[in-house]
């Protein structure tokens, strides 16, 4: 701590930090723009300048950018001293001197920090009379819209997306008055986490292009705090909606998970909740609705059946609905719903987890990593937000060696100066090339079999009682050797692992690794693909298999499958004849599906924005999602279809539900303190999802009835759908808007923060469950090396982050990114079938009948025998991971 | 029969330039360092830099196109436009300007009967002009191609294209 | 014979076009780092050329001996550069073309030393494109070095290794700022960068490294073949040493001399330069390249001393003076500077990439007759908005100082302009 004086007051501020960070903890408020509490200082935009004093005689002062200068013990500044003030005009009004001020019509209004910012300095009277400079605009894609006039060159979007996600198509061009932040020529922008361009750029220049084509104001959004529901990692978002539709999705941050970030995918996968396949009616089979009654009914006599009906959950569904549903159908007839070795894998994940003895780190945590092992996963797209965190691990040499140089974090160019000199080494062990390959020290290429190989050989290095792979080559020997006694001298060493390669013998050797490591304070994460895997998998239940055979062999007749497309778990013959055996078929979901098109009842569930519950993250973190508008009669969120058949009055509240997972499973027991339940008041009033300027609310419906309609009630959270309310005291983990007088765009996070670019005042949101105890046993069960064998490929699914996530796939932004229909096969392999990159191949399996028809593309990173496919994608029938097919090129006609 | 399109297929840099670049690259920490230097190298070979030659370079460098056309859009001396067989620059900084450099602009660009930046028709020229060049003692100069052309008057300005 | 009171140019001569190894040799070069090799530690060379005072004269008169004490040399495997700034692109200035041109074994012996001074295996000579000649020289230069044992592995047969690259920039005046410049060496867009950290911590891909300017680099052989008495004993001034000074405009004879520092700039004027040329007088004077303060008449008898030229409200600079004469409008010459110093900005400060084009704005509109009074306090606005600690290199307040300078000493040219030509009052 340092005690410093600001304006005549005393402060202790941390020690390190630089004074613009040190005010804005303070709560102080000092306009600034290139500075980002996550990119560090540039002293680029020169808007944060303040007045240094030598001393209590001194009474000049000189000028100094906060962001730039450290806080030092006994230090004077003032910030509103007239010199400081005046500056900070002036430089407003040069930053304005270019800027259009076509506020009216910019995405960016009323959540503009620049318009914040320019507001704070007092500027409003504009002297400058010459023309502005203008310029041309580039189609970046999907996402982004792109205008560059209102650019101020504060330089934060090449530092996020360049140096701090890696990024290259974006760059500065050009120089003096003339820069220009754009790419070499129009097209998308390559960066998994281009988004964020939309909250980094303090103006309107990088906006929601997805968001522009429904626009509304940021005053007039009803928003409630929500977990992104497209993989695995739980980021916290805000939604926004207006007139009953879902308009964005933007960060809400959590200094335990995303921070300030999201990837695209979870930005930009929202409007599938807005899509035309949305189930809005109760439908029997030849699609006639039927009255919610009805529907009812026809559950109920299901249930009352002499058979037992079954029940099949979902890893995208809540914990609340499928405990509910688990309830209807009772523990034994309550199944997971889980492709089989998936299945295993999270039971797996789960146990290590829970009994392994290792930490679970939360993404905070992953980014002071100082070496990082990845077995398995090509992380960017199977848990994308981690990749980011990954990225920063490897600065942290860097990082270590500017504190030798007496250089400080915040000074970001010249910490990553020495980034040449000092990386963390992060080694990656994958099927095939990655995103993340460029901040790797080493990469290894193989099959799932030979990476579980290379662990389990890591781990017996570091550690000479766990087991040892035989007859390793001397190459993955070498390799092996080297890595361990990498992570060997680390401090805070980081294995990471999942489900990608769906290999059980990945997971172990990971834990191998993990568990022989010396150090006190290692890290142990598994990737698994959807937003509630974890929590199903912790709660448990049968196996699909066991479903299709219990209603293969008559046991039971009825299905009741919850929000879960089975073709995209078994392969269509299983399902097909599961579901035809099936006397009757009920289906919970929101979109339709192949699943849904075989149901006899659907019952149109509420998806995330519309409904309540909770997800368990990869680190098993129990995080709470709101309803941010009402679901129009007759959605309902699927644990109120599921419970409202109970016609017991105990189950009637969401709350209640949540209650009783707690209670029935141990490991679930926290839920409960993920969020407050209906009962918690601010002041005595719900907390308000609407801002207080929200607009309009007596003229919206005015098309439909003349009379304000009363606010919807919401009796299971402790939201209001309304503008009543008070939102001073509300513990920033459940502010469903960040805004704080004079600042109106998300950077008004640092209002609601300890200090800068930390925790959540009364702490970040959701709860962890457990924290790993004990310790296992070597796992031994070593596989053999992968050998390919000649005339046949092993099926190999490559997660990507536009295309493997079934929700996000509706969204139109995302589908329009989805990768090329293809399959990849090893150069030597496309050589073998005489295929070149573009040439069309059959697939068929090994009784030679056909299954696909598919270009393929000439992949070198990926190990000769496996075809690479993109997993999830529709145009692929399921196909079991590690099958064998065979290929035959096609001949074209026209072509030799 | 398919008509055969007269577009040129580019087939990247020659083998002389790449030889020339990778020479350089042996002087520097890392490859990025030869940037510029490379970007020389091409337009000393061509002139300028076309788009196409900018990713060979850059592929050659292992950097994307637009860290490259970041490079390249900041110094004044690469060119990503055609100019002439010979760039002229001509000083227009102080001490040349106090001394008539804006009379020798006109009087070149009247001669080529183009404007500072153009190419002469003829494909031989290019006027641009440039700051202070380091022979204020002998202003106005101009820079034919390499060379520095000291104490310029309005007749030497003929000289300059043969006259 | 050696001309013992001009060692910087004592090998230029009229009757030929540059000095040759031999004739470089032939009056005791190479003798200076064959002292420090043979006779002296790394500590000691710093120590002399600590001793003799000598200031840098790329613009900043940095003291150069302390700037390499400062270099860290506990970790003696640990790589450190030394780089030659010949990047000279300041308006007005034409003293180190000079230096490479015609005697260019001069720079490659200092930068030898100062190498061995701060134990630098690798050197870099950051030289303007433009200068082809130099580089031609510079080139030859090298090669003859190396084949001499000047340069390479075991420098005179020692156990220190030295490698020198020529390296030629693409053009930006930036690119003379010494951060800036060691960006542009790593193949990046020449902004500077942030201070703390110097470069003599954190440098070239993060090594740390010296930047010298070629003058100040031809000073160390000298000071290590005479000795630091000798070299003291140089001057007329304060500052110590010799000091290429020169004038261009409209004198009768524009041109270069090395003078002792301290030489009253009347001296330069009149005597070398001749005086003004027939028909003009002097109006006033930019001291040491485009962005110093102007200095008037009155000022003639201030001597060419960093403190001196301070006082009288300017800085020396380069110690190239820019003339004023009196048909020469100041305004007129101040907008050329400014369109120089906005076209050059770099663009990563809002001041300076923002304020400088403004100001070409404001100045035009005033020539232009479209000026209005209060534009001048605009403009002496932004000259202290752009000052000193404001912006994030020294472009901007170096721009500034022609620019409050003539607002003072030449405000009613300006005003001229606004009263005598003023069609539009109101904007349109
Ligand atoms: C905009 C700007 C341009 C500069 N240009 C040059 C230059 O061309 N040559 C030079 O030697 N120093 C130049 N400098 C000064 C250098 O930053 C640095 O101070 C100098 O090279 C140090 O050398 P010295 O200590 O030997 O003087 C410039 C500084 C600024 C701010
Ligand atoms: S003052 Fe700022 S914009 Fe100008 S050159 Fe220096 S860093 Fe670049
Ligand atoms: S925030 Fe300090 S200079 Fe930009």
């Amino acid at each position: 701590m340092a005690r410093i004086e600001i304006d005549g007051q005393t402060y202790d501020v941390l020690d390190g930090s630089n004074l613009l960070s040190a005010c804005l903890s303070l709560g102080l408020d000092l306009p600034y723009f290139c500075w980002h509490p996550a990119l560090g200082s540039a002293g680029a935009c020169r808007q944060c300048a303040v007045i240094q004093y030598k001393n209590a005689e001194d009474k000049c002062g000189r000028l100094v950018m906060a962001c730039m200068t450290p806080v030092a013990d006994a230090m004077r500044i003032s910030i509103v001293a007239e010199q400081a003030r005046q500056f900070r005009n002036d430089n407003i009004e040069l930053l304005m001197t270019n800027h259009p001020h076509d506020c009216p019509v910019c995405e960016e209004g009323g959540e503009c920090h620049l318009q914040d910012m320019t507001v704070m300095t007092g500027h409003t009277f504009r002297r400058y009379r010459g023309q502005k400079r203008t310029h041309n605009n580039q189609n970046l894609g999907p996402f982004i819209n792109h205008e560059m006039n209102r650019c101020i060159a504060c330089y934060r979007c090449v530092r996020f997306y360049d140096d701090y996600a890696g990024g290259n198509d974006l760059q500065v061009l050009g120089v003096h008055n003339n820069v220009y932040f754009g790419r070499f020529e129009d097209g998308t922008l390559e960066s998994e986490f281009s988004g964020n361009l939309v909250e980094v750029c303090p103006t309107g220049v990088f906006t929601d292009k997805t968001f522009s084509a429904h626009y509304a104001r940021k005053w007039d959004l009803q928003t409630a705090p929500s977990v992104c529901a497209h993989c695995g990692l739980g980021c916290n978002t805000a939604p926004g909606e207006r007139y009953g539709e879902l308009r964005r999705v933007i960060n809400r941050y959590n200094g335990e998970v995303n921070g300030y970030f999201l990837c695209d995918r979870g930005r930009f996968g929202y409007d599938f909740v807005n899509s035309p396949e949305r189930l809005r009616k109760p439908l029997l089979n030849d699609y006639s609705d039927i009255t919610v009654n009805a529907a009812e009914n026809h559950l109920r006599q299901l249930l009352e059946a002499d058979k037992p009906a079954i029940g099949i959950g979902s890893p995208r569904a809540s914990l609340e609905a499928n405990f509910a549903l688990r309830m209807l159908v009772g523990e034994e007839n309550f199944f997971l719903g889980l492709e089989d070795t998936e299945h295993t894998l999270l039971n797996t994940i789960v146990e290590l987890m829970r009994n392994g003895g290792i930490h679970s780190p939360s993404l905070q945590e992953v980014e002071q990593a100082d070496a990082v092992l990845i077995l398995g996963e090509d992380v960017t797209h199977s848990a994308p937000r981690l990749a980011l965190s990954l990225r920063q691990a490897a600065r942290n040499a860097a990082f270590d060696m500017a504190r030798t140089l007496h250089i400080l974090p915040w000074q970001d160019a010249a910490v990553r100066a020495l980034e040449n000199q000092a990386q963390s080494p992060v080694f990656i062990a994958s099927i095939c090339a990655t995103r993340l390959d460029d901040v790797a020290a080493n990469t290894y290429r193989g099959s799932a079999e030979d990476i579980a190989r290379l662990g389990f050989a890591i781990a017996h290095c570091l550690d000479g009682s766990a087991p040892a792979p035989i007859d390793l080559g001397d190459t993955e020997q070498a390799l092996a050797s080297a890595i361990a006694d990498s992570l060997k001298q680390a401090k805070r060493p980081l294995i990471v692992s999942g489900t990608s390669c769906a290999s059980l013998a990945v997971i172990q050797a990971a834990y191998n690794v993990a568990r022989a490591l010396p150090s006190t304070d290692k890290q142990l994460t598994f990737t698994v693909p959807e937003c509630n895997s974890l929590g199903l998998a912790i709660m448990g239940g049968r196996r699909l298999q066991q479903a299709f055979e219990r209603v293969g062999n008559g046991l039971a007749e009825s299905v009741i499958i919850l929000e879960n497309d089975l073709y995209r778990r078994a392969p269509v013959q299983n399902v097909d004849l599961f579901l035809e055996t099936a006397a009757d078929v009920v289906v919970l979901d929101s979109l339709k599906n192949k699943t849904t098109e075989q149901a006899d009842l659907l019952l149109p569930a509420a998806t995330f924005a519309e409904s309540e519950g909770t997800w368990v993250n990869n680190e098993g973190r129990a995080q709470r999602y709101f309803p941010v508008y009402p679901a129009t009669e007759p959605v309902r969120g699927s644990w109120k279809w599921l419970t409202e058949v109970m016609d017991d009055p105990q189950w009637q509240h969401h709350n209640a539900l949540t209650a009783a997972c707690a209670s029935a499973f141990p490991d679930l027991a926290a839920i409960v303190n993920s969020a407050p339940g209906p009962d918690y008041t601010v002041k005595g009033s719900k907390i308000p999802r609407q801002p207080h300027r929200y607009s309009g609310r007596t003229a919206m419906h005015a098309d439909i009835k003349v009379s304000e309609p009363g606010q919807p009630l919401d009796p299971e959270t402790p939201f209001a759908f309304s503008m009543e309310g008070n939102t001073a005291q509300v513990p920033p983990a459940l502010l469903p808007v960040i805004w704080a007088p004079g600042w109106n765009s998300n950077q008004a996070i640092n209002k609601f923060q300890q200090e800068t670019g930390g925790h959540l005042r009364d702490g970040d949101a959701g709860v962890r469950l457990f924290e790993a105890a004990g310790t296992l046993e070597w796992f031994g069960d070593i596989p053999q090396s992968f050998k390919p064998e000649p005339g046949r490929w092993r099926i190999m699914p490559l997660p990507h982050i536009f295309g493997s996530e079934e929700l996000s796939l509706q969204s139109p932004s995302i589908a329009e990114r989805l990768p090329a229909f293809c399959v990849l096969l090893n150069p030597l392999d496309a050589e073998a079938l005489e295929a070149d990159s573009g040439d069309q191949v059959e697939i068929s399996d090994l009784a030679g009948d056909s299954i696909l028809k598919v270009p393929v593309q000439i992949e070198k990173t990926l190990p000769c025998g496996l075809l690479g496919i993109t997993a999830g994608l529709p145009a692929f029938p399921f196909m079991k991971t590690w099958a064998q097919v065979i290929l035959k090129k096609i001949k074209q006609e026209g072509r030799l | 029969m398919k008509e055969q399109t007269e577009k040129q297929v580019f087939k990247g840099l020659s083998p002389a330039e790449i030889r020339e670049i990778n020479a350089e690259m042996r002087h520097y920490e890392d490859k990025t360092a030869v940037s510029i230097e490379a970007l020389k190298i091409v337009q000393k070979h061509r002139r300028w830099v076309s788009d196409e030659c900018l990713v060979a370079v850059a592929e050659l460098m292992d950097i994307s196109p637009a860290q490259l056309e970041g490079v390249a859009t900041f110094y004044n001396l690469i060119y990503r436009q055609p100019v002439g067989k010979t760039v002229i620059h001509y000083c227009n900084s102080v001490t040349c300007w106090m001394l008539g450099s804006d009379q020798i602009r006109e009087r070149l660009c009247r001669h080529l009967n183009v404007e500072p930046g153009e190419m002469s028709a003829d494909g031989e020229y290019t006027i641009l002009p440039i700051v202070c060049l380091g022979a204020c003692d002998h202003a106005p100069v101009v820079m034919v191609g390499d060379e520095l052309k000291l104490d310029i008057t309005e007749d030497a300005v003929n000289k300059i294209f043969g006259r | 014979m050696e001309k013992m009171d001009k060692p910087l140019t004592k090998n230029i001569r009229p009757d030929r076009p540059f000095a040759t190894l031999a004739d470089y040799e032939s009056t005791g070069g190479y003798q200076g780092l064959r002292k420090a090799i043979a006779e002296l530690q790394p500590k000691d060379v710093q120590q002399w050329v600590k001793d003799a005072d000598l200031r840098g004269r790329g613009g900043a008169g940095f003291g150069t001996g302390l700037k390499w004490s400062l270099v860290p040399m506990d970790n003696i495997s640990q790589t450190r550069y030394l780089v030659a700034n010949a990047d000279e692109m300041e308006p007005g200035t034409f003293k180190d073309r000079m230096l490479l041109e015609q005697d260019p074994h001069q720079l490659i012996e200092g930068m030898i030393i100062a190498a061995y001074a701060i134990q630098a295996h690798m050197a870099y000579i950051f030289l303007r494109g433009e200068y082809h000649l130099a580089k031609l020289r510079l080139e030859n230069a090298l090669l003859e070095a190396r084949s001499k044992g000047y340069l390479g592995e075991h420098v005179l047969n020692s156990d220190f290794n030295l490698d020198i690259v020529l390296h030629t920039s693409a053009g930006r005046y930036i690119c003379g700022e010494e951060t800036a410049l060691l960006n542009a060496l790593e193949g990046k867009r020449a902004t500077p960068r942030a201070k703390p950290p110097f470069p003599l911590v954190s440098g070239l891909w993060g090594k740390p490294t010296v930047v010298n300017n070629v003058e100040t680099l031809c000073n160390v052989p000298h000071i290590l073949h005479y000795g630091v008495e000798w070299y003291q004993g140089l001057a007329r001034g304060v500052d110590k040493g010799t000091k290429l000074f020169g004038a261009s405009g409209r004198v009768k004879n524009p041109g270069l001399w090395e003078l002792p520092m301290g030489t009253p700039i009347r001296e330069i004027i009149e005597q070398h330069a001749g005086g003004m040329r027939d028909g003009y007088k002097l109006r006033g004077f930019l001291p040491g390249g485009a962005s110093t303060d102007f200095l008037l008449p009155e000022h003639l008898d201030v001597v060419m001393d960093y403190e001196a030229v301070a006082k009288a409200g300017s800085r020396m600079g380069t110690g190239t003076l820019i003339v004023l004469d009196d048909k020469t409008c100041p305004v007129q010459m101040v907008l050329n500077l400014e369109q120089f110093f906005a076209q050059e900005s770099c663009g990563w400060c809002t001041p300076c990439r923002d304020g400088l084009p403004w100001t070409v704005t404001l100045m035009k509109d005033i020539i232009a007759g479209k000026g209005r009074m209060e534009d001048l306090d605009t403009l002496a606005g932004l000259t202290r908005m752009l000052g000193p600690g404001n912006t994030f290199c020294a472009l901007a307040p170096g721009a500034m100082e022609p620019l409050q300078s003539a607002l003072k000493y030449f405000r009613a040219d300006f005003e001229r302009y606004i009263t005598a030509n003023n069609t539009i009052k109101e904007p349109v």
